[in-house]
């Protein structure tokens, strides 16, 4: 437990000294800062046609500007977690760091975990972003807090499944950028297996299963669904196991 | 401190170490000596528990390193080949995540830091991040962050490897002051500084162990089997060196001739003889037998470098020396 938060401590302080952190950190607010202004402004827009021709129609922020942006955010992930994984182990066995934490007294486990929560934890400071835009809704708006916390915590989930296959990935090679890359094609995957959806035959509900952005939606609706985050957790126990095979691998083949 | 029995490593289709066995007693320097590729990173790998053996024991400090690999570490400081930094970092940064990692904590911890970064000569970069420093300041931080838990048994994986003479005498200096406190495995594959810091000598080649004895011994050794330097002239103003060397060899006891040096009918041979056979006079003899002239005899011993070449075999001294008369 001491050991995972040593090394947890240890990546977050790379990931903010070294300047992956802030770019990633201001590309994320600029584009969502970006959707935001985008809905906002229709809403805002429909809201007066509405008014203009002197029909109530429910006007609503969480269906009509959080949920979207929601979903929004869950796709834009996947191209942020690549670049936040991409480095976790790759970079210590290109600069064979990775002898030193394999010849300490801690267990691989806390090692994997430790990192893993690095890499959430940075994830989590982009969706913080997130909640500064938010923020303005509930300063002038009214909207339902409880889905939003839903949503994050739909996102956190989601985010969590993916860095662990990113993690993984990350121990395979000594090459950020095929940890990057290879986890990046995973990633919109995961995301694109979904569109099947408009078939009904048995492969395709099985394929469309696996689809990490159609998991997130009754998270996005505000509604903690079991099987949906039963999925997450699979994953996430899944990929960290792979990644301690990888690593005891390591151990057998270098 | 460290006991080692038939330890192998196979990979796929080599094998990195070969039954390999020896022991290291408590508070030694050992110099772990071969050519590159003999199997020498890997030995070590295995006694700090990064490489798991494909057979054979190994125990540090009494403990198996496959029954408890976290027990071992604890009572292990590893320097690998290259050190183990992360440019971002500061040196004290550095130091107290190690430290940390090696479960130490609160004001020991900031004892031990401020103990290594004096002990090995680094407070003066404390504050610098890692990337900065001289390769020279990096192999020192590397050795600060082996000793910061105080650990029973120190292996370093070629510590002056990469320095400059300065730093490399700076290097072996801070070794042996270290040796009193700490079991020292060094390995490397230049031989005076196995004859400068070390008490005994581990000499493997192809993964295998080839010879393991104190240094003085194996000096010893190395002063029972008699080298001979003898120049021989021709007396008519001409001299076929491989006659002589033909005859020479023929001398009971004498295991090789080389040539060493051939000017005009001047010829110098260096011949060595096997261990407890005295064969000057009889070379003498030969030589003026065969109606030559001897201008000159004179035993040398051999160097620990020979003896070196001679266990491992990989280059021959002979050809490169008459290799560099002809050029």
């Amino acid at each position: 437990m001491r050991n995972t938060f040593i090394i947890c401590r240890k990546e977050l302080r790379s990931y903010f000294v070294s300047p992956i952190a802030y770019i990633l950190l201001i590309m994320f607010g600029v584009i969502f800062g970006f959707f935001f202004w985008n809905a906002l402004g229709y809403f805002v827009m429909a809201g007066m046609e509405m008014q203009m021709r002197g029909q109530a129609y429910p006007m609503n922020l969480n269906e009509q500007i959080i949920r979207p942006l929601l979903s929004n955010v869950a796709v834009v992930g996947l191209f942020f977690i690549p670049m936040i994984t991409m480095r976790l182990f790759a970079e210590e066995k290109r600069s064979g760091t990775i002898e030193l934490l394999a010849t300490s007294p801690v267990r691989d486990v806390e090692v994997i975990i430790g990192k893993w929560l690095a890499s959430l934890i940075l994830y989590a400071c982009l969706l913080l972003f997130t909640a500064v835009n938010f923020a303005f809704l509930f300063r002038y708006g009214n909207p339902d807090w409880k889905p939003l916390l839903v949503g994050y915590l739909g996102l956190l989930l989601q985010a969590g499944a993916l860095l662990a296959i990113g993690t993984f990935i990350s121990t395979l090679t000594k090459n950020q950028i095929i940890a990057g890359a290879v986890t990046f094609g995973i990633c919109i995957l995961l995301w694109v297996v979904g569109w099947v959806d408009y078939e009904t035959s048995n492969w395709a509900r099985v394929v469309s299963y696996f689809s990490v952005v159609t998991h997130f939606e009754s998270f996005g609706r505000g509604v903690i669904a079991l099987k949906d985050g039963v999925f997450y957790a699979a994953v996430i126990f899944f990929g960290l196991f792979l990644t301690a095979r990888s690593m005891e691998s390591l151990r057998w083949r270098s | 401190m460290i006991t080692v029995k038939e330890l192998t490593k196979r990979y796929a289709r080599t094998t990195a170490v070969d039954h390999i066995s020896f022991q290291v007693d408590k508070g030694h320097i050992v110099g772990f000596l071969g050519p590159n590729g003999a199997g020498k990173t890997t030995t070590m790998r295995m006694l700090t528990c990064f490489l798991p053996p494909t057979a054979g024991t190994a125990t540090v400090a009494g403990i198996d390193v496959l029954d408890k690999p976290l027990e071992v570490k604890k009572h292990i400081g590893y320097l690998p080949e290259t050190p183990p930094i992360y440019p971002e970092m500061s040196t004290a940064e550095y130091l107290n995540f190690v430290g940390k990692l090696k479960g130490l904590s609160g004001a020991e911890l900031a004892k031990r830091v401020d103990y290594v970064c004096e002990r090995c000569a680094v407070a003066d970069v404390k504050h610098k991040l890692l990337g900065k420093l001289s390769k020279g300041y990096r192999q020192r931080v590397g050795l600060a962050q082996a000793v910061i838990h105080n650990p029973d048994v120190l292996i370093l994986d070629e510590p002056t490897a990469g320095l400059d003479p300065k730093q490399i005498n700076e290097t072996r200096d801070l070794i042996k002051s270290l040796a009193g406190d700490h079991t020292i495995i060094l390995s490397t594959h230049i031989l005076p500084e196995v004859e400068q810091t070390c008490e005994q000598v581990i000499i493997i080649n192809q993964g295998k162990l080839v010879a393991t004895d104190s240094v003085r011994n194996l000096q010893a050794r190395a002063r029972g089997a008699e080298s001979v330097l003898l120049e021989v002239a021709g007396r008519s103003g001409s001299l076929e060196p491989s006659s002589v060397q033909e005859k020479l060899q023929r001398v009971a006891g004498v295991s090789r001739v080389s040539l060493t040096q051939q000017v005009d009918s001047r010829a110098v041979f260096e011949v060595e003889s096997q261990k407890g056979s005295l064969v000057r006079g009889d070379l003498a003899r030969a030589v003026v037998e065969s109606g030559w002239d001897l201008n000159e005899l004179r035993p040398t011993s051999m160097s620990l470098e020979e003896i070196f070449l001679q266990l491992t075999g990989r280059e021959e001294p002979v050809e490169e020396a008459v290799a560099g008369v002809q050029a």
